[in-house]
């Protein structure tokens, strides 16, 4: 089948296998490996994204169920190549991350959570990022990092009300 | 996965002549189990029916003293609405609970019901408070409708429209969840409507099932202290890696006397 769907910001049209999950159309077809894939049981966390702007798991989706939906995947958080999302400086400030593997799984939930609770408090981020699993960092930093990546949207925000 | 063919249709009626009466042929809703089911080839159809595009199956309203909740509602919206947190908030902390919050943003009460998963937690709900489920074809009462172990009433072709949960005079719920999965280990949910008492455990046997020795005790007595010299046989129970059939009678009870502290703290 053939389907439509709006990918960080540019209309994508792909012809797909119907059984198709997003996570493969991404990675396989459109190439964008920044979105992982790290379990076969949707318990990981690895391959979050945004579906019209609410975190949900992309190995747990069909392809032919984004047909006119929007997506944004983590490539799709930076302004330009060299700009960082103020949620990806938080993780680097804050040694959020070690591998890597999960990152990009926890910067698309981070974003949803901060995006509906823009002041999370440590046990809302806590369980907020339940479905997201780190074998590296025993959490504390990725905690810290949505903490500050929340503060510096907050200032941002703020900063565009005065200009 | 093996390959299949997918549709999206815009109404009932249209789901349901895109399901015919095929067994190969399922519904689609939130996916969270059916997806990892297919990829695990634990399962395979020939077509999946999306239902996500239905409007019909969606929204939450009190009726009188019946609270509707449409099939392809999501966990988040049940744990969010206003509605439900002022109607049975004890469903409404339900959801909440259920998975993870990715979960929560896709999976569906009418998916979960008709998967009858036994460490679900809405099908206790359902039970509990012996709501109705409205198919395409009949009303199907909670009494008739968890046959057993990921087998309902519903037969192939069936869709779940709705639920209508009867608004108890109190009502809670506790779980003791798997840390990995979120799932029950044992979960039970307790509802007192006038002078009548339901007790129903989760996660614990085969499928849901109402437990009568705690209703009676709590008929006689809505205490947690009430439960204190009561037990349910455990011989039928589900043993596993996680917890055997003699722990998981334990765990009952005492979910069972946690629930009725979060129904006596919620009704406050
Ligand atoms: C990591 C993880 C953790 C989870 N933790 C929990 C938990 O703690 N507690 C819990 O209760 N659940 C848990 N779940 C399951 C989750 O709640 C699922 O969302 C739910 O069981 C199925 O709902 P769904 O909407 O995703 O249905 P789907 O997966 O789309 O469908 C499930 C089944 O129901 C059928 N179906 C769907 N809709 C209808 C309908 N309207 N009428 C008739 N048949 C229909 C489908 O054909 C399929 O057979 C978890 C899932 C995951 C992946
Ligand atoms: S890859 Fe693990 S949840 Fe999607
Ligand atoms: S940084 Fe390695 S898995 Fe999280």
């Amino acid at each position: 089948m053939t389907i439509t769907f709006t990918l960080n910001d540019r209309s994508v049209t792909v012809d797909v296998e119907p059984s198709t999950l997003v996570s493969e159309l991404l990675r396989d077809t459109l190439e964008l490996t920044g979105t992982h894939v790290g379990c076969d049981t949707s318990q990981c966390g690895a391959c979050v994204i945004h579906l019209n702007g609410e975190s949900v798991k992309s190995c747990t989706l069909l392809a032919g169920s984004v047909d006119g939906q929007e997506l944004r995947t983590v490539e799709g958080l930076a302004g330009g190549t060299d700009d960082l999302h103020p949620m990806q400086v938080a993780f680097r400030d804050n040694h959020g991350l070690q591998c890597g593997f999960c990152t990009p799984g926890m910067l698309m939930s981070s974003i949803d959570l901060v995006n509906r609770n823009p002041d999370p408090t440590e046990e809302e981020v806590r369980e907020w990022l339940e479905g997201n699993i780190c074998r590296c960092t025993g959490y504390q930093n990725i905690v810290k990092s949505v903490i500050a990546g929340a503060q510096a949207l907050r200032d941002a925000s703020r900063g565009d009300d005065h200009a | 996965m093996k390959a299949f063919s997918l549709q999206k249709p815009a109404s009932v009626a249209d789901a349901v002549a895109a399901l015919g009466s095929a067994e190969d042929v399922l519904p689609l809703a939130g996916g969270m189990t059916l997806i990892p089911t297919l990829k695990q080839r634990l399962s395979e159809c020939a077509a999946l029916v999306d239902l996500s595009d239905v409007p019909e199956l969606r929204g939450i309203s009190l009726e009188g003293d019946v609270l509707v909740i449409g099939a392809m509602t999501r966990h988040t919206e049940v744990a969010n609405s206003d509605v439900v947190r002022k109607a049975i908030p004890s469903l409404a902390a339900l959801a909440s609970r259920i998975g993870d919050q990715q979960v929560r943003n896709r999976g569906t009460i009418g998916g979960s019901v008709a998967n009858n998963d036994p460490a679900a937690d809405y099908p206790a709900a359902v039970l509990v408070l012996n709501a109705e489920i409205v198919t395409n074809v009949r009303t199907i009462p909670a009494d008739a409708f968890f046959i057993g172990m990921f087998e309902t009433a519903l037969e192939p072709g069936e869709i779940i429209l709705r639920f209508r949960f009867p608004v108890p005079d109190m009502a809670g719920y506790a779980k003791f969840a798997s840390p990995a999965s979120r799932y029950a280990l044992a979960g039970v949910f307790v509802a007192r409507t006038g002078d009548s008492v339901r007790a129903v455990v989760t996660g614990a046997a085969s499928s849901v099932f109402r437990a009568t020795d705690v209703e009676n005790a709590l008929a006689r007595d809505f205490q947690p202290g009430a439960l204190d010299r009561i037990s349910i046989d455990p011989s039928e129970f589900l043993s596993d890696i996680h917890a055997d059939k003699d722990y998981r009678g334990h765990l009952a009870i005492v979910m069972a006397k946690r629930a009725v502290q979060t129904a006596l703290a919620l009704a406050e």
